[in-house]
């Protein structure tokens, strides 16, 4: 299967008056045509600014991006036009990401008239209207505005918004989590019902761990703007291995009242992502970390085929659970 | 709405439609256009001549014949008003147009770019504040002359700041949000974004802001006026009646009443215009 976007040692720095602050830092991955990568990780990670970055509304600092084997890490004007046709983004809240001055057929014309994409009023009445059947939305919404509607029917705008340029990859910005549960389930099938149909590539951000599992096919943990941990979202949960994952996952609430799994409770704060120490980012909270982890930045590491973890102490750590199993 | 296909209405029909609802600020608009009226065509509305003095005829009380009565020259008020209303409106209106491009632009730039031209346009714009506006008027009303070419001027350089002040501040809070950021995604340059997303969006308190400009500007002249730097006599102004008219106001009450009814009529007409026209603009309010 052929890659769509392979990133490459990506970084994203922000000038801050306190020093640089380091969003993303050395994140690499790719993503097979028609899947999808979740990206998880707490607030303030960088799990948006990479998806930011990665479709070009913000300018790298360093690193490559190829999407279709072309390098669009510093696309030209003319690039820039095409490329917006080929990945588009869906944006978390659906209250301010759209124009609240413009009615609902305004919002979803607006790329096709940017691109000139039909040739008379008549075809785009025609596509938006399709588009609005295809993102389930009455067709006498048209003229309605944004305000007039739920949470729901406002992010099946962003949809439609986003799939008016007929794009193949789609960076979805935690596209639910501003959805009520009931929505959210709509929403994501929604979502994967389009990707069947239009064969979409998805790098799907998010913060709920249950959404990821649903909706990925591989899953990148990130901690302070790096990668941590990636494989299948199944092996995922499976295999726990980075230590940070571990605790991430024993968060997830559940609802079985005879499941009394230990919670692995994280220490302190997490450091900052300003002119950060080298070593290991999440070293000051890791319930084992040693001095080499202090002093040297772990690389990712394959430890199992299509499973990548950065830990120094990897091995060590899950030597008593290679055993249980 | 008929069918299931949805009847397209432009966004111009829309907001009339809305504008038109507001029945206080129709009554504004209709006000207004009176006034432009009654000031285009004021040589055809009054018999009288502005500056014909008819001394026989001083401090009459309105009657029949003068309308609103005459001044300390015996100049019928009706017909002063009338013309007045040329100078005011058009020192108002103008003014504020000044302060508001300029200003607008000024404040634009700064908000969209941010950085060091924000710093560099605002920092200006302080200095250009903390002189005394009237200071200001003055200085360049008596460097270039007195009259109403050089009030505009210079009414409208004095209010660059705080309509600087006001678009900045909106561009910015529109600037920011996630619905600039889609536009961007889907390929829009900075003229649409700025046309098509910024300026609706941050329309509103320009709006407000204008419309007590203008009223504003029409104060300012009168005190220009009142020294003797804004419209020379006899040029019948508002403002400059209502200073003229104040040494006789212990006996002569209409002196002062017509010409300062006429500014609080203009004013108020245009906060309503304002206000209707800004509730029109935005499809939240639609009832």
């Amino acid at each position: 299967m052929d890659e769509i976007l392979s990133v490459k040692d990506l970084k994203k720095y922000f000038k801050t008056p306190k020093g640089l602050l380091h969003a993303v830092d050395n994140v690499s991955f790719s993503i097979k045509r028609g899947e999808t990568l979740g990206v998880v990780g707490e607030s303030g990670c960088g799990k948006s600014t990479l998806g930011r970055t990665i479709i070009g509304l913000l300018e790298s600092s360093g690193g490559q991006i190829f999407f279709d084997e072309k390098d669009i890490t510093r696309p030209s004007g003319k690039d820039v036009m095409v490329l917006r046709k080929q990945m588009q983004m869906i944006f978390q809240d659906p209250f301010s990401s759209l124009n609240p001055r413009m009615s609902v057929h305004d919002a979803i014309a607006e790329g096709m008239l940017i691109h000139k994409i039909c040739s008379s009023k008549e075809e785009l009445e025609k596509k938006v209207e399709e588009l609005m059947d295809t993102v389930g939305l009455a067709r006498r919404l048209a003229n309605s505005y944004p305000h007039e509607l739920d949470g729901g029917r406002r992010q099946r705008i962003g949809i439609a918004r986003a799939l008016s340029l007929n794009p193949s990859f789609i960076v979805c910005d935690e596209p639910v989590s501003a959805l009520d549960v009931s929505i959210q389930a709509q929403i994501l099938n929604l979502m994967q019902d389009l990707q069947e149909e239009r064969k979409l590539t998805y790098l799907f951000i998010t913060h709920n761990l249950s959404v990821v599992k649903h909706i990925s096919n591989e899953i990148m943990v990130m901690y302070l703007g790096q990668v941590v941990e990636k494989c299948g979202s199944k092996e995922l949960f499976a295999h726990t291995l980075h230590p940070y994952t571990k605790a991430l996952l024993s968060a997830i609430p559940t609802v079985d009242l005879d499941d009394r799994r230990e919670q692995i409770l994280l220490k302190g704060e997490i450091s900052s992502p300003i002119n950060p120490k080298p070593g290991c980012r999440f070293a000051s909270r890791c319930p084992y970390a040693k001095e080499t982890c202090t002093k040297e930045n772990p690389k990712l590491k394959e430890i199992w085929p299509g499973h990548f973890v950065a830990c120094h102490y990897v091995e060590e750590i899950n030597n008593g659970q290679e055993g249980e199993k | 709405m008929e069918t299931a296909t949805a009847k397209r209405n432009s966004q111009a029909k829309e907001t009339m439609r809305r504008f038109l609802k507001n029945k206080a600020a129709v009554v504004g608009l209709i006000i207004i256009i009176l006034l432009t009226l009654g000031a285009v065509f004021a040589n055809v509305i009054t018999p009288y001549a502005f500056d014909k003095q008819d001394l026989v005829h001083r401090f009459e009380l309105p009657s029949a014949s003068h309308l609103l009565g005459t001044d300390e020259f015996g100049r019928d008020m009706l017909t002063r008003i009338l013309y007045g209303a040329r100078i005011s409106l058009f020192v108002g209106i103008l003014s504020v147009s000044v302060g508001c491009l300029v200003g607008g632009a000024l404040g634009a730039l700064a908000a969209y770019y941010g950085g060091k031209i924000d710093n560099y346009i605002m920092r200006f714009l302080d200095i250009w504040h903390s002189i005394p506006s009237l200071l200001l008027a003055i200085s360049l009303a008596s460097a270039m002359g007195p009259g109403i070419g050089n009030a505009i001027i210079a009414i409208g350089l004095t209010t660059i700041p705080s309509y600087a002040r006001v678009v900045r501040a909106s561009v910015m809070t529109v600037k920011n949000t996630e619905y600039i950021e889609a536009a961007r995604c889907l390929g829009a340059n900075a003229p649409r974004i700025i046309l098509r997303h910024i300026i609706p969006n941050a329309l509103a308190p320009i709006i407000v802001q204008a419309s007590l400009g203008v009223a504003g500007a029409i104060i300012t002249t009168a005190s220009l006026s009142f020294i003797g730097l804004g419209v020379q006599p006899p040029t019948p102004e508002w403002g400059s009646m209502l200073s003229k008219g104040r040494q006789y106001i212990r006996n002569y009450w209409h002196l002062v009443t017509f010409p300062g009814m006429f500014i609080m009529i203009t004013v108020i007409s245009l906060n309503l215009l304002g206000d209707g026209l800004r509730d029109a603009l935005d499809p939240r309010l639609k009832r």
